[in-house]
């Protein structure tokens, strides 16, 4: 059933052609807007003076850039491993999961943008305070859709498993966990997203470096191409960030991905939330 | 009330309850229902739907405690979950990310069975049950009767001496239930185990048993044990036309009947 590669690459095409005419579309637009003088062109640059400004400023965005990457990857492992082990462990145990859901609630409620500063008041102007803001972000969705995904198992599987003497490890290894992986890696897709905007966020509290800092100081300056360059680069990262993990999924779960919709289609679906 | 351990029986039954608490109220299940299951003998458990068929499977496999009385299973009383025994539900509860075969061997994962020893016996149900050539399928890939054939193998791959069926062929058309029929008489004569096989269908349950237990309405009793006088070779279609056959079926129906009050 699987489509040979020249009716694969067909396939592609016939998925993205629509995006990217919509793509096209919203540049067209945005450059009659300027071209026609009906929106100042420093309040709104032409879409080629944005482009050639992210050319000739390549390797001053391209530090910051990486600043602001390393911050949220990072934010996002340590999200994605503590989201983890938090679902297993409210799954496991009913007392550590009331206990543990009204906290995890409040810190995600509260707004993070509020409490980035006291982040910077306590660990200074480096990484730390976006990295932290960046796993605040992130670290919701993965706890809720593991959660989600381990209470999703079969509970005659889970008789089963009993009935085959494996014991809770066993079980949880070779049946709950991967079970449970399709409900995670949705979680984390989110989470990816959500990471970047923590890392910016943090920067925008206080640091000298990274793309939130370059958009902190672009708008202070009015210097709306580099604040409009810097939107696009963010925009790149974490969309890059996500087809990543979509593809990691693809890989590791196949026989997941085989039965559900193409990833473009999950990439317009999520993205636009 | 005195328990006789038959000390032959496969599967004891005894003077078993079983009571279901909720919010308010107390639903008896099942009702001092007492069974003796011989080694190597087949027994089909019908009843109206939901008069706690499956309750009497999950009190064997000891996956539910009986509010009061006792089952013995190969001569040791049942105090949690067993695992000398096969279990095939409904559905195949198969995991989707293994192939056909490596859903079979599970069941020696789970058990830390010996993996050569494992895989070749996995091997051996797989030709037996005509799974041959889908061993690398994933369950998507495979029809509902293939499916319901790798539960099978699953359950049978650790040699258990008790195999619980609970309605495993209730989820199949007409004509891919009368084969998996065929096939599972086959495969009992081939292994001799026990088998306790809880199902919907009249016909079914006198084909494959040697003695078909019928149950009334919640709570559950036994309402009667009818022995199926049949030949232990047999035909489908020519067991089917057997008046033996006949007379048994519409016994059995009868007395659901009476007891569902329909007809």
């Amino acid at each position: 059933m699987k489509p040979v590669s020249g009716d694969r690459w067909r396939g592609v095409a016939e998925r993205s052609w629509r995006p990217a005419a919509l793509l096209l579309a919203c540049l067209a637009i945005w450059h009659l807007i300027t071209v026609t003088g009906l929106v100042e062109a420093y309040l709104v640059p032409s879409p080629g003076k944005t482009f050639d400004l992210l050319v000739d400023k390549w390797s001053y965005l391209w530090g910051h850039t990486w600043v602001t990457t390393y911050e949220t990857l990072l934010g996002f492992v340590i999200a994605g491993i503590l989201g983890v082990l938090m679902a297993v462990a409210m799954v496991y145990s009913r007392t550590i999961e009331s206990t543990a859901y009204p906290i995890l609630l409040f810190a995600q409620v509260i707004p993070k943008i509020a409490i980035a500063p006291l982040f910077v008041v306590w660990l200074g102007f480096g990484f730390e305070p976006k990295v932290i803001v960046a796993v605040l972000m992130a670290f919701f969705p993965v706890v809720i859709s593991t959660v989600t995904g381990l209470k999703s198992v079969d509970a005659e599987m889970l008789e089963l498993a009993a009935t085959m003497g494996g014991g809770p490890v066993k079980t949880f290894v070779k049946i709950r966990f991967p079970a449970a992986l399709p409900h995670l890696f949705a979680g984390l897709k989110v989470a990816v997203t959500l990471a970047v905007t923590g890392a910016v966020v943090g920067e925008f509290v206080g640091s000298n470096e990274g793309l939130g800092y370059v958009i902190l100081q672009a708008n202070g300056n009015m210097d709306t191409p580099m604040l409009f360059a810097g939107l696009i680069v963010i925009s790149v990262v974490g969309i890059l960030l996500f087809l990543l993990l979509d593809l990691a999924e693809q890989l590791m779960l196949p026989w997941h991905s085989s039965r559900r919709g193409a990833a473009v289609t999950t990439l317009l679906a999520k993205g636009g939330s | 009330m005195s328990i006789t351990l038959g000390t032959t029986s496969a599967v004891a039954i005894n003077d078993v309850s079983v009571r279901f608490h909720s919010k308010r109220t107390e639903v008896t299940a099942i009702q001092q229902v007492s069974l003796d299951v011989a080694p190597g003998e087949f027994v089909s458990i019908v009843g109206p739907s939901g008069c706690g068929k499956s309750t009497l499977l999950k009190l064997v496999s000891g996956l539910l405690k009986p509010s009061s009385g006792s089952v013995t299973l190969l001569g040791e009383e049942v105090r949690g979950p067993r695992h000398d025994i096969g279990f095939v539900f409904q559905r195949a509860a198969l995991l989707e990310w293994r192939s056909a075969r490596k859903n079979i061997l599970l069941q020696a994962e789970m058990r830390g069975m010996n993996s050569a020893e494992a895989g070749k016996r996995a091997d051996e149900l797989i030709e037996m049950t005509g799974l041959s050539g889908f061993e690398n399928a994933l369950p998507h890939e495979l029809s509902g009767g293939m499916q319901q054939r790798v539960a099978l193998c699953r359950a049978l791959l650790h040699q258990p001496r008790v195999l619980l069926m609970d309605e495993p062929f209730g989820a199949l058309d007409a004509l891919t239930r009368e084969q998996m029929n065929v096939e599972l008489h086959r495969v009992w004569r081939e292994t001799g185990t026990t088998v306790l096989l809880v199902t919907h269908s009249i016909a079914e349950s006198v084909y494959l048993a040697n003695r078909v237990i019928v149950l009334t309405q919640r709570p559950a009793v036994v309402k009667e044990v009818i022995e199926v006088d049949l030949p232990s070779e047999r035909d489908y279609s020519a067991t089917m036309a057997r008046p033996e056959f006949a007379a048994a079926t519409a016994h059995i129906r009868d007395l659901l009947g009476a007891v569902t009050g329909h007809d």
